[in-house]
């Protein structure tokens, strides 16, 4: 499903992120991206979703070579995927359902697909009664549920989190992995970034560790 | 295709929802268009009635006859018969000065000084109207009229129209001046809007790109905000146009029954009105475009 070959990542001013690497996530698994902020745990999730270029080596998602991509087929790639933000990029100027909907807009849905469709996943997440509130009366968790929502609408094939628990207490960052374990459930491959130890700990699925760009092995 | 139209009238409603979010400086930059529109629109429609107006008299030249004061009843009947015969000539007719002071004393307002006169100081005259003729041919006929016998003077009444005609000529050039003019101003102030616009809406187009949103779909409702920017502007004008019109004829029909003419300003008609909304929603829709180009790809997530 996501084949990363050689892949280095240098930033402009020098700094190098990524190095070297190599591995392939498998259809419908479930995998954890963990290392010290700093790793390049957010450097790997953009080059996936083509926000950043690799500087060599070579990206495949879903049989497409990201980095060869013309920039006008970027936007069908990232309609591939769901992606939490680590700074969630929720718009405050609008409902939790009118954040919920955007995703199928640029899609292109009919409007009682599109109704339906937000509301199957604002009920999965556990907000359905929260629809026509504004996100800043949101707690943090629900914000986070919001922002799952948002990703899982579209019924992508690849579901991609970074950092999804950060900032939230124990229970909260429970429940949220526990929505993220029932897509993996249902077949959808989960790419989770994290350093939070407790998720890890719970967790028998793989776990990628980076250190200073490189895969621990 | 239905998703295609249901896109399209998702943008459409994004831009009304837009337009309406800020009434009045929606309203203000949308009249700013109308007003400096009315500018070339109005002299346009002057002209265009001038141009019709003259037209109807370069196409029937009038050649105004008089007899010397003391003409008798047979130069009258000479000359008639003369005209009779003569060629190049439509129709004419004779109008004798007791009709002429009777006109004046009814129509000009001067009826009081006309009583007061002893004795009656017009002469009388022929009116005639000639087929289409070139200037030079037509002063040709002028000179032949002038050596009958007994004729005062004899003036081409369409003269003023031809120096109109030339004026009506320049001043078109002048409208094509000031509306192109004015189409820059109008795709500049909507280059401007849709920049204000796009800044305001940055984290909507960087989460829309993020989730897969095409560069069309992101352009799609500005463009529209633009075109229909510029066809409010449109509309404005028009408006103002009209009542332009309006208050200059209730003006125009007591001059006209002075001048003893149809002097009226015609409103511009549908077609004239759909051409000025479609220019100018291009207009609109170039400048959102230009804006667009310039200002959406420097937004890019990170």
């Amino acid at each position: 499903m996501i084949t990363f070959d050689n892949v280095y990542k240098r930033y402009p001013d020098g700094y190098e992120a990524l190095a070297n690497l190599i591995f392939t996530i498998h259809a419908g698994e479930m995998v954890f991206i963990t290392g010290h902020s700093g790793a390049g745990k957010s450097t790997l999730l953009k080059l996936i979703a083509a926000i950043e270029k690799p500087t060599s080596g070579s990206i495949t998602v879903s049989d497409q070579i990201v980095n060869k991509l013309k920039k006008g087929m970027i936007p069908f790639l990232r309609r591939s995927l769901g992606i939490i933000f680590q700074d969630q990029k929720i718009l405050y100027d609008r409902t939790v359902f009118a954040n919920v909907m955007l995703p199928l807009q640029v899609h292109g849905f009919e409007k009682n697909v599109m109704e339906r469709r937000v509301r199957a996943a604002l009920d999965k997440v556990g907000l359905l009664n929260k629809e026509k509130a504004y996100p800043i009366t949101l707690s943090g968790g629900e914000k986070q549920r919001l922002c799952i929502a948002r990703a899982v609408v579209h019924r992508p094939l690849i579901l991609i989190a970074d950092e999804p628990t950060a900032n939230l207490d124990v229970a909260y960052a429970q429940n949220i992995m526990d929505v993220f374990r029932s897509f993996h459930q249902v077949g959808v491959t989960v790419l989770i970034a994290t350093h939070d130890q407790t998720i890890l700990n719970d967790s028998i699925a793989r776990i990628l560790s980076l250190n200073q760009g490189k895969l621990v092995v | 295709m239905k998703v295609w139209i249901s896109q399209h009238w998702q943008a459409l409603g994004l831009t009304v929802k837009q337009f309406f979010f800020k009434p009045i400086s929606s309203f203000l930059s949308v009249a700013v268009i109308g007003i400096a529109f009315s500018f070339p629109l109005g002299i346009y429609t002057v002209l265009e009635n001038l141009q019709s107006f003259s037209d109807h008299f370069v196409h029937s030249p009038q050649i105004s006859l008089f007899l010397k004061i003391d003409a008798t009843e047979f130069d009258i009947e000479n000359i008639n018969s003369r005209l009779e015969s003569f060629d190049g000539i439509t129709s004419f007719q004779f109008i004798s000065n007791e009709i002429a002071l009777a006109q004046l004393q009814h129509e000009s307002g001067m009826g009081d000084i006309a009583l007061h006169l002893k004795k009656n100081p017009l002469p009388h005259a022929f009116v005639i109207h000639t087929q289409h003729m070139p200037s030079d041919k037509l002063e040709e006929s002028r000179l032949t009229l002038q050596q009958w016998p007994a004729v005062e003077y004899v003036q081409i009444d369409s003269d003023w129209i031809k120096k109109m005609y030339a004026f009506v000529k320049l001043g078109r050039v002048a409208v094509v001046m000031l509306s192109s003019l004015l189409g820059v101003a109008l795709v500049i102030v909507i280059f401007n809007t849709i920049r204000l616009q796009i800044l305001t809406k940055q984290e909507e187009i960087e989460v829309s790109k993020l989730i897969g949103a095409t560069d069309r779909f992101i352009r799609r409702p500005f463009l529209y905000f633009g075109a229909l920017q510029g066809m409010a502007g449109a509309l404005i004008a028009w408006i103002i146009i009209t009542l332009g019109i309006k208050m200059v004829n209730d003006n125009l029909t007591e001059l006209s029954q002075l001048y003893e003419l149809s002097l009226r300003l015609a409103p511009l008609s549908l077609f004239q009105i759909l051409l000025l909304s479609a220019i100018a929603g291009f207009l609109g829709w170039l400048g959102a475009r230009l804006s667009v180009a310039q200002h959406l790809s420097r937004i890019e997530p990170k």
